[in-house]
């Protein structure tokens, strides 16, 4: 045990002072601003992965809905700490609003009424004709009054604008509507096997961006909300380095208080727990309920992280925009980053995060010129016409890359580069 | 009359166009799920890929100046269904079956597919770019416009959606043949059933497993065609058209061919109703009604028909997670 | 020489090892009755025979070859059979296609084995069309049974043929057996009920604890005081 202890940790160090020697190198050939900026996000892409690590390497659950929970807690955290809108104030949208979450909550509370009505005395055929009546209602209720209340908020103020909260609430609650989210998704899903809530998940982040991009009252839509506001100085009024390398303070503690929590709760008994549950479902489903209740709360953990990560990652970016919230860059990159640092292994998830973040950044330009340098020789040797779209298609090499590194991680380095730890029983 | 003539063509006829789109896909889906007992994600591309390989297939006879009473790219695809079934099964040989020996859960493989998806998806977009492609390259589509008695308007429907309908039909009947009367189509069921007993019972494995990819690529081959004639075919099919294709596969039931049909078109039809305008057939009564008709009286928005799906999924999961004809609960 | 020859057997499910030594061996035409208390490993040493498990040591062989870790799908084709404790039918398929099912590494003409097996059980031909599935556990057994005899087995395994039958179906069953013996089908048989099955046994085995604790002809097992003692409930 102890001496496999310390070929972990030799391999710990001589992987960290191996990317460390990486970013020291980042930082000499790119100069300092450029490369704050990819520390930073690569700080962020950290924290989402390891959301997505305690999922996966902890409990085994596949999530590919990271996106979508990137983008809520990003547009949450925007609508918490964005100044206000006086024009939304001062017209009749704050009534409607309210009026809506009161009908909102109503609704809620008739459709749980109809489904939990067998304990009145209600049988099967009259349960389902309830809840059927109820979505039906909750459904004319609720649209007609959303499409009068977008209308009404456009024309009068476009739309309703931030609550001028400080940027950590927003953050926050970034967090907390992930999780929300989430725990909706999970309670539907964890019961079945995970292959449901992987296309559960993949439905949900679809479905929220396209909310988010067509939901021109509430966060603008596709017109995109700027400045967003950060926590320390931004650029705008102080200098470039100075500004970057405080919020990369920012959010290096808060990733390692993320770590240091995970790690904690790890060796707890939580930890071993989730981890009984994950090498022997069957022997740990003897315990019951629990299996899916321990599922749940680590589930909406992990999105809880990858909400606030995207938050941090979209303010640092100071532009709020559904339409770049992608499915490769924001899920299926995270999930490069996780499987091949090591899933189940926080330390992992982070070297995996920052290590193939600084590869996919620098990879564009590879891509780029390398795909220009086929055009003009294949041109310049048989004539061949490159196509005009090149630039955009030495992108989609990335796709592949990126598809391909999952596929040969899984079958030929399962455990990644740093694989978890843990007392064999 | 001319209302009742548009709601068959906007509603009706789009429904049942649709609706074989995701049953084509979701047999493919419902299969391997039930057989290989994984979710394929990688199967949207794997339409796309098909309807690629038809596409080269038809500027090859075009460029050959064939001309046949059928278009070219009908012709194209059964040739290409051969093709992207070997494909596939050459994609389940080089990163599914390494998985599945090394006994590897099957979340694992539902990830390699991902895998594999991202990689068909960044191949074809990379040798094809990403505008979309007109599959009718020797001549333009016929379009017949059948006369409706009483009303001023034609019922339309394209040669390619008659195309799409027959096929869909033949290849259901020719499967419920398969599945039903040949050896290795009950041994599929077998399988499906109980794959250690089929195992002890001396079922080639091996073999079903190349059946199923087989009828799973040709399907989506077919699938991915027939719908890129219908529309024009786009590179970015692929997540979009997976989550109707995963809500038809588990409202028909894991594992339930028919159940998948039937899902289809149950997901299809809900799809094109839903955002189908009712106001338009009120039109003609509004007088004789004591609400005033608004505008616009579609169930869902047309930006949000990605909902319906979705919202079918949650519900069947929520009630009913067998699905409507009772398949597994993996 | 035996038909089936297993000696020191050791094997198990993943790393936990369950089997600790079995030796057992049956001559052609034989009844083995292997009976033991719950979790001896009765279930598992057929699974074993039948390819399904880690086999760590020892060695199994039949009819002269060695078939230690051999698949379970080629077993079929050394003519083995096996019917497993429970899930021992296709639910969705119809009775007939289970049979079917069972005779599917046979290329020529099975229909006289199968009429030959509605023969033996004929309740199953009034629900020959029926879904396995929906039939009751009785019927279930005679399907997985019939299933089984598809191949024309030399060996057939048996595990509970009789769990959860009533004392006449469970007589019937062991007519059956009887009769498919007198055919020249040796049986390999896991039973619970240890009286009845050891008086119809040429050989039986008492496991406990992934060992055999006692070997003799079934009749001498039955009247051997420590074993009727300690394993036939007195
Ligand atoms: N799939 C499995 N994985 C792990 N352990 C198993 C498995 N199946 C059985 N075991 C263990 O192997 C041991 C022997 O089980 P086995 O099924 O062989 O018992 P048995 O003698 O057939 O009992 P019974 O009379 O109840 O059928 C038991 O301790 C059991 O817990
Ligand atoms: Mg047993």
């Amino acid at each position: 045990m102890s001496e496999q202890n310390q070929y972990s940790i030799m391999r710990d160090v001589v992987l960290f002072t191996g990317l460390a020697m990486l970013v020291a190198f980042i930082f000499l050939s790119q100069g300092t601003v450029y490369s704050l900026r990819m520390m930073v996000e690569a700080g962020c892409y950290a924290i989402i992965a390891l959301g997505l690590t305690i999922q996966w390497g902890y409990a085994g659950l596949f999530n590919v809905g990271v996106m979508g929970f990137i983008a809520a807690g990003a547009a949450s955290s925007m609508l918490i700490s964005f100044p206000q809108n006086p024009e939304f104030w001062n017209s009749a949208g704050p009534a409607l609003v309210g009026i809506f979450i009161v009908k909102l909550i109503a609704c809620g509370v008739a459709l749980w009424a109809a489904s939990k009505s067998p304990r009145w005395g209600v049988g099967p055929i009259l349960r389902a004709l309830l809840i059927v009546v109820a979505i039906a209602i909750s459904y004319v209720v609720l649209s007609e009054h959303m499409d009068e209340m977008s209308k009404e908020i456009e024309q009068a103020s476009g739309w309703i604008g931030g609550l001028g909260l400080p940027v950590i609430v927003g953050w926050l609650v970034a967090g907390v509507v992930a999780g929300v989210i989430a725990w909706f998704v999970g309670k539907i899903c964890l019961g079945l096997r995970s292959d449901y809530l992987a296309i559960a998940t993949l439905g949900i982040a679809q479905i929220i961006k396209h909310f988010l991009k067509n939901a021109d009252w509430l966060t603008r839509g596709t017109l995109t909300v700027s400045p967003l506001p950060w926590p320390v100085q931004t650029p705008a009024d102080g200098e470039f380095i100075m500004a970057r390398a405080s919020y990369l303070t920012v959010v290096a503690i808060a990733m390692v208080i993320i770590y240091l929590l995970l790690q904690r709760a790890y060796h707890a008994p939580w930890g071993r727990m989730m981890r009984a549950i994950r090498d022997n479902e069957t022997a740990a489903a003897s315990m019951g309920k629990d299996v899916n209740r321990r599922r749940l709360e680590i589930f909406v953990l992990g999105c809880v992280l990858m909400g606030f990560g995207g938050a941090i990652l979209i303010h640092f970016a100071s532009i709020y925009d559904p339409s770049g919230f992608i499915d490769l860059n924001h899920t299926f990159l995270v999930w490069v980053m996780v499987i091949l640092g090591g899933s189940g292994n926080n330390r992992g998830a982070i070297f995996g995060a920052v290590f193939v973040y600084i590869v996919w950044v620098m990879s564009e330009p590879l891509a780029l010129w390398l795909f220009s340098l086929i055009g003009t020789y294949g041109q310049a040797w048989t004539g061949w016409e490159p196509p005009s779209d090149l630039a955009s298609r030495a992108l989609q090499m990335r796709v592949f890359v990126i598809g391909l590194t999952i596929t040969l991680v899984l079958r030929f380095a399962p455990q990644g580069v740093l694989p978890e730890q843990q007392a064999r029983h | 009359m001319n209302e009742i003539v548009f709601f068959i063509n906007k509603g009706i006829t789009s429904g049942l166009i649709i609706g074989s789109i995701y049953a084509l896909g979701a047999i493919g889906v419902t299969l391997i799920f039930g057989i290989l007992r994984f979710a394929h994600f990688a199967h949207g591309d794997m339409m796309t890929l098909g309807a690629f390989v038809t596409l080269i297939l038809t500027a090859a006879l075009a460029s050959l100046g064939i001309v046949l009473p059928l278009p070219l790219a009908f012709i194209a695809m059964f040739p290409a269904m051969a093709i992207t079934a070997c494909l596939a099964i050459g994609l389940d040989r080089v990163f599914y079956k390494p998985l599945r020996q090394a006994g590897a859960r099957p979340v694992v493989l539902v990830m390699a597919s991902v895998g594999v998806t991202l990689m068909l998806q960044g191949l074809i977009r990379l040798f094809a770019g990403v505008r979309s492609r007109d599959m009718f390259i020797e001549a333009p589509k016929e379009i017949f416009r059948i006369p409706f008695p009483g009303a001023s308007r034609p019922l339309i429907i394209t040669e390619p959606q008659v195309l799409l309908i027959v096929f869909t039909f033949v290849a259901v009947i020719v499967l419920h043949w398969f599945l039903t009367r040949s050896r290795l189509g009950k041994a599929m069921r077998a399988v499906s059933d109980n794959p250690e007993l089929a195992r002890i019972t001396g079922i080639n494995t091996n073999h079903v497993v190349w059946a199923t990819w087989i009828i799973g690529g040709a399907l989506a081959c077919a699938a991915g065609t027939l719908l890129s004639m219908d529309v024009t075919l786009k590179p970015d099919l692929s997540f979009n058209i997976l989550l109707p294709i995963f809500a038809a596969t588990i409202v028909g039931g894991i594992g339930q061919p028919y159940g998948a049909i039937a899902g289809g078109f149950l997901v299809g039809f809900s799809e094109t109703l839903a955002v189908f305008n009712w106001a338009i057939l009120l039109r003609p009564i509004k007088d004789h009604l004591w609400f005033e008709v608004p505008a616009n009286l579609a169930l869902v928005p047309t930006q949000y028909k990605l909902m319906v799906p979705f919202l079918i999924l949650i519900i069947v999961l929520i009630y009913r997670p067998t699905g409507i004809f009772k398949g597994r609960v993996l | 020489m035996s038909l089936l020859d297993i000696r020191e057997l050791h094997a198990g499910y993943g790393v936990m090892s369950i089997l600790k030594g079995i030796n057992m061996s049956l001559e052609a035409g034989e009844i083995g009755v292997i009976v033991g208390p719950n979790g001896a490993g009765k279930s598992t040493t057929l699974k074993a025979i039948f390819g399904m498990l880690n086999i760590t040591e020892g060695s199994i062989s039949f009819d002269g070859t060695d078939i230690t870790g051999i698949r379970s799908e080629q077993l079929a084709e050394h003519r083995i059979a096996f019917v497993p404790q429970e899930h021992n039918v296709f639910p969705t398929l119809s009775v007939h296609e289970n049979l079917e099912m069972g005779a599917y590494v046979r290329r020529d003409d099975f229909s006289s084995v199968m009429d030959h097996v509605y023969d033996i059980f004929p309740p199953l031909k009034d629900k020959r069309n029926q879904p396995a599935g929906e039939l009751s556990g009785g019927q279930r057994q005679m399907v997985a049974f019939g299933r089984a005899l598809m191949i024309e087995p030399k060996l057939i395994l048996l595990d509970e043929p009789t769990a959860g039958l009533s004392p006449m179906f469970m007589s019937q069953i062991f007519d059956r057996v009887i009769a498919i013996n007198r055919t020249g089908v040796t049986v390999a048989m896991v039973e619970q009920n240890a009286k009845q099955a050891l008086a119809i046994a040429h050989k039986g085995f008492v496991l406990a604890g992934g060992c055999n604790s006692f070997t003799d002809t079934g009749q001498n097992l039955l009247n051997n005081p420590e074993v009727a003692a300690s394993f036939l409930g007195g």
